[in-house]
């Protein structure tokens, strides 16, 4: 059963204008409400000083546990550098078929790669990596298309590449979830 | 093409299998988990998987270890050692040992999805490989050899039997038995299958072209050679050379041919380096060569050499009861290359080929059915179609009224059942035709 909305959870300063615009897209994409909230949550606990990052797992639980709406998909959009283990630095990241999602744009700034500042760049990175992740969290896995927002994306110049919706093929699996 | 791979990780840290088997689950891969060496090694002996990512530092077995046994239960499984602590001395351990790859923790997430993706590719390589040596096989199998009477049944076991040694082959039959499909049969279940089988027709080829053909030239070695030229000695590397009507060979030639068989190297015509070729040799001929050894016109020594295993294939007229399911065989072969419906054949046609002597064996009796196939109604082969069809009716022993009816029916067919015309020929009425046709329950054939 699909749930009947998704929550995108602010944990960082956003710009309400940027969090509305990627609420809208993920609306749009998956025919679902979606709302914005801010939790100005303090990420002390979850940065690991040897990596100088945070951890995307328990970044992860603490937003799964974090909603108390159980017909709710909940994704955290973060600012800071997020990690797992056994990676060096994620994008974002996801429970197949869960509940929760976190996604980062830490990395998907132009800044970080030594560019100029583009903040359109930077809302349509954000944009298809929170479609992304809960994608994941709608069952979807990584498609092979080009174009499809569920293509892996490990680089920014992946994401650029890809647009901010699902392919015919990755529409049809949605569409019989 | 991911959801077709499976990929056990193995490593004593939760997170770390955690997060690669969320990484991987959202590929679409079919993923497990091991929390040592020891349970993974259960779990690979319950089921099998494509790819093992392996910690190299774990509590008991370590990860080489363990790969050194997962090499043991299954040399196809592709391992990548993952460690925190990375040296070049263990890197290179772990690839001596034939792991895939090695990594260092923590990966960079490309390089993981490259690596995973390389692997993939290669095991899907590696599955079409064996894929299509399968259906290589299968092309050339013993199949093309049709029978079922004990003369050929005889030779199918032969071929089974001398195709799994390396001993050279004479195959001995009437022109048209089918000697070269023999030879094929041999190479193609024999484990030389992957490498050329090169035939050389001995009896086409002048003494002096023969030499060249076999042993191939350098430029400039006679009037023409203009490049070097591989020889099929040479090309046969590996594979089989099948010398087709050997006896047809000059002396000089078989003097030659021992003094290659024997050393397994050759000199170019015209060159003056020694060339090392790695062949078996299958030879036929439609000749006694026993005889021609017994004359003085083969050369006995050369005889012997290649007289290891004799095949004889027995003429088509030794084995009628085979007739029906070759003439069965050749009309599937040619209604499907021609892109036509299967066809049959009347019970008379067949018995008139059942009964037929064919000096020139299954080759004839396959040209036959071709010819038929073209020439017919495209729905039954008629004897008729057959060459001999015309001589059996002609020379039929049956009664006169036998007779009369085929007569008629032959006209019938040639004027296309024009009853004017038809009478005309047969110098009678039309009434008196009408009457022949009704009494002999002649129909004309669409």
């Amino acid at each position: 059963m699909k749930e009947n909305t998704i929550i995108l959870v602010a944990c960082g300063p956003f710009e309400k204008d940027f969090l509305k615009k990627i609420a809208l897209s993920a609306e749009k994409e998956f025919r679902v409400p979606v709302t914005f909230i801010e939790n100005h949550v303090d990420l002390t606990p979850f940065y690991s000083p040897g990596r100088r990052q945070y951890d995307a797992n328990k970044l992860l639980s603490f937003i799964s546990d974090s909603s108390v709406n159980e017909n709710a998909k909940v994704i955290g959009l973060f600012r800071v550098d997020l990690f797992i283990p056994i990676l060096t630095y994620i994008f974002g990241q996801a429970m197949l078929n869960g509940r929760s999602a976190v996604a980062s744009i830490y990395r998907l700034r132009n800044e970080m790669y030594g560019l100029k500042k583009n903040e359109a760049m930077l809302l349509s990175r954000a944009t298809k990596e929170v479609i992304h992740e809960l994608g994941h969290n709608f069952g979807l896995i990584h498609c092979h298309i080009q174009t499809c927002v569920m293509r892996s994306s490990t680089y920014v110049e992946d994401i650029d590449q890809k647009s901010h919706n699902l392919c015919p093929e990755c529409r049809e699996s949605f569409d019989k979830i | 093409m991911a959801d077709k791979i499976s990929i056990l990780i193995v490593d004593d840290e939760e997170s770390v299998r955690d997060s690669l088997h969320n990484w991987f689950i959202e590929d679409g891969y079919d993923v497990g988990r091991a929390e040592n060496a020891k349970n993974a090694l259960l779990m690979l002996e319950s089921r099998k998987f494509d790819i093992i990512l392996a910690d190299i530092k774990m509590p008991g077995m370590d990860g080489m270890e363990m790969h050194r046994r997962i090499r043991a239960l299954n040399k196809d499984t592709i391992v990548i050692i993952m460690t925190a602590f990375a040296s070049v001395d263990t890197a290179v351990q772990a690839l001596k040992d034939g792991a895939y790859d090695y990594v260092t923790k923590p990966f960079d997430p490309d390089d993981l999805s490259h690596l995973i993706r390389n692997a993939a590719t290669q095991i899907l390589l590696k599955a079409e490989n064996e894929a299509l040596k399968m259906k290589v096989s299968t092309l050339e199998d013993i199949g093309d050899l049709i029978g079922q009477s004990e003369a050929i049944l005889k030779v199918l076991k032969q071929v089974e039997s001398v195709a799994q040694s390396n001993s050279s082959v004479i195959i001995t039959g009437e022109s048209g038995t089918g000697k070269e499909l023999v030879a094929r049969a041999i190479h193609s279940n024999s484990p030389r299958k992957y490498f050329p089988l090169i035939s050389v027709h001995c009896g086409a080829l002048t003494e002096s072209l023969l030499e060249s053909e076999l042993f191939g030239h350098e430029k400039g070695a006679f009037t023409g050679a203009m490049f070097n030229r591989k020889g099929r000695f040479e090309m046969a590397d590996g594979g089989t050379i099948f010398l087709d009507e050997i006896a047809t060979i000059s002396s000089k030639m078989q003097v030659e041919l021992l003094r290659v068989l024997e050393t397994k190297s050759f000199v170019r015509v015209g060159g003056n380096k020694e060339i090392s070729s790695d062949f078996r040799v299958i030879c036929a001929t439609n000749r006694d060569l026993k005889g021609m050894v017994k004359s003085g016109n083969f050369r006995e020594d050369l005889f012997y050499r290649l007289n290891v295993v004799n095949i004889a294939i027995p003429p088509l007229r030794e084995r009628t009861e085979d007739i029906p399911l070759l003439v069965n065989h050749f009309i599937a072969k040619y209604c499907t290359s021609m892109s036509r419906d299967l066809i049959t054949i009347e019970p008379a046609a067949l018995k008139h080929l059942e009964n037929f002597e064919f000096p020139g064996n299954v080759r004839e009796l396959e040209n036959m059915i071709e010819r038929a196939i073209v020439i017919g109604n495209g729905r039954e082969i008629k004897l008729r179609d057959l060459p001999m069809g015309k001589e059996a009716i002609n020379s039929s022993v049956e009664s006169l009224d036998e007779l009369e009816k085929r007569h008629v029916e032959m006209i019938l067919n040639k004027y296309s059942w024009n009853v004017s015309r038809s009478a005309k020929a047969l110098n009678v009425d039309r009434v008196t035709l009408y009457n022949k046709i009704k009494k002999y329950n002649l129909k004309q054939q669409l």
